[in-house]
């Protein structure tokens, strides 16, 4: 019988899928190709300000976008008809998306010729906040049904995000939605998240949020750090 | 929580370690877990029973837990106190000037092998 010895290891689980993570950031970085992670509950309108966001700026970003679901293409669809590169990826019943996974994502969509890579994660608030995908930035959007308490009951997702965007403010009037209380309440869980309410339908409020993606992917695409 | 995910994490960085130390079966593995981690022991044990038969370097490890447990730190009053119990309001001054500094830990301790 061998002797038994004891090896210590002093790593937080994550620790793989984070350094994964810092890896694909800096092989973007040498591409000059800016990842966004994009997270919400399911149906607050991601594909919908995607396709948006792409309308805005396709004429001077070279943009691609990752669909994650569990199943179907149904988004991956809609964005390929606005004529930007998409690929669909299938969770197959995984929650949220890892480092990993992102990594084999942006090998098939090719990123080398883009400029920003949109990556639409699995419709969630509570598993895609837990793990890095190698994004540059992290976006969530809450939008106005689901309430202004969200911040309140899923700290986690409000922690990890540098934008917030609170859509559907067109149906304001029909919902008890009170936009200085989502605020007071987000800027609780994270003082520097960046908060933009738009319509992603109506286009109210848009342009102040292109306008910052615009400005973020030109500071990461040029800059040397 | 994701305690099959998590398995499986904990399973490729001990076969990651075994490779390096040229490690053939594994005894026990200990886990640091935090009390707020969000992790449910009792899925986390069943699951791993399930997936290391499936290995052959883990297949009779035994999975320790060593709980950690959860403080929290006020801003305001430059006092710690247990996070469980009291929540996010400092329950010496009432400030929401408070945050976690220990308590949500999944770290891998240490392993036993030969």
């Amino acid at each position: 019988m061998d002797r038994i010895r004891i090896i210590e290891v002093k790593e937080s689980i994550f620790a793989d899928n984070n350094r994964e993570a810092d890896r694909i950031r800096a092989e973007l970085k040498r591409q000059k190709t800016f990842l966004l992670n994009l997270m919400s509950s399911p149906g607050s309108g991601k594909t919908t300000l995607l396709m948006r966001t792409i309308e805005a700026l396709k004429d001077e970003l070279r943009i691609g976008v990752m669909e994650a679901d569990i199943d179907s293409s149904v988004d991956a669809e809609k964005i390929a008809a606005t004529g930007v590169r998409s690929i669909q990826l299938h969770t197959g019943g995984m929650c949220h998306l890892d480092a990993g996974m992102t990594e084999q994502g942006l090998k098939e969509l090719g990123t080398e010729d883009l400029d920003l890579v949109v990556l639409e994660n699995v419709g969630n608030l509570v598993c895609p906040a837990e793990f890095d995908t190698g994004a540059v930035k992290n976006a969530m959007i809450l939008s106005v049904p689901e309430g202004h308490d969200k911040p309140l009951k899923y700290p986690l997702i409000f922690t990890v995000c540098d934008v917030l965007l609170i859509n559907k403010i067109d149906v304001l009037p029909y919902f008890d939605f009170d936009l200085d209380k989502v605020r007071e309440y987000a800027h609780m869980r994270n003082p520097k998240l960046k908060i933009f309410p738009v319509s992603a339908k109506t286009g109210e409020g848009m342009g102040a949020w292109t306008d910052w993606l615009r400005q973020q992917v030109g500071e990461w695409n040029h800059s040397e750090s | 929580m994701h305690e099959l995910g998590i398995v499986f994490h904990i399973i490729k960085t001990v076969e990651r370690v075994g490779e390096e130390n040229q490690l053939t079966t594994v005894s026990s593995v200990t886990l640091q877990l935090g009390e707020v981690s969000g992790v449910v022991q009792a899925e986390l044990a069943d699951c791993w029973k399930w997936a290391v038969k499936k290995t052959e370097l883990l297949k009779n490890a035994e999975l320790l837990i060593e709980p950690i447990p959860a403080v929290t730190f006020c801003e305001s009053c430059n006092t710690t106190y247990e996070t469980v119990r009291h929540g996010r309001i400092c329950p010496y001054c009432g400030s929401e000037r408070t945050y976690l500094v220990q308590g949500n830990e999944i770290n891998l301790k240490e392993i036993a092998a030969c």
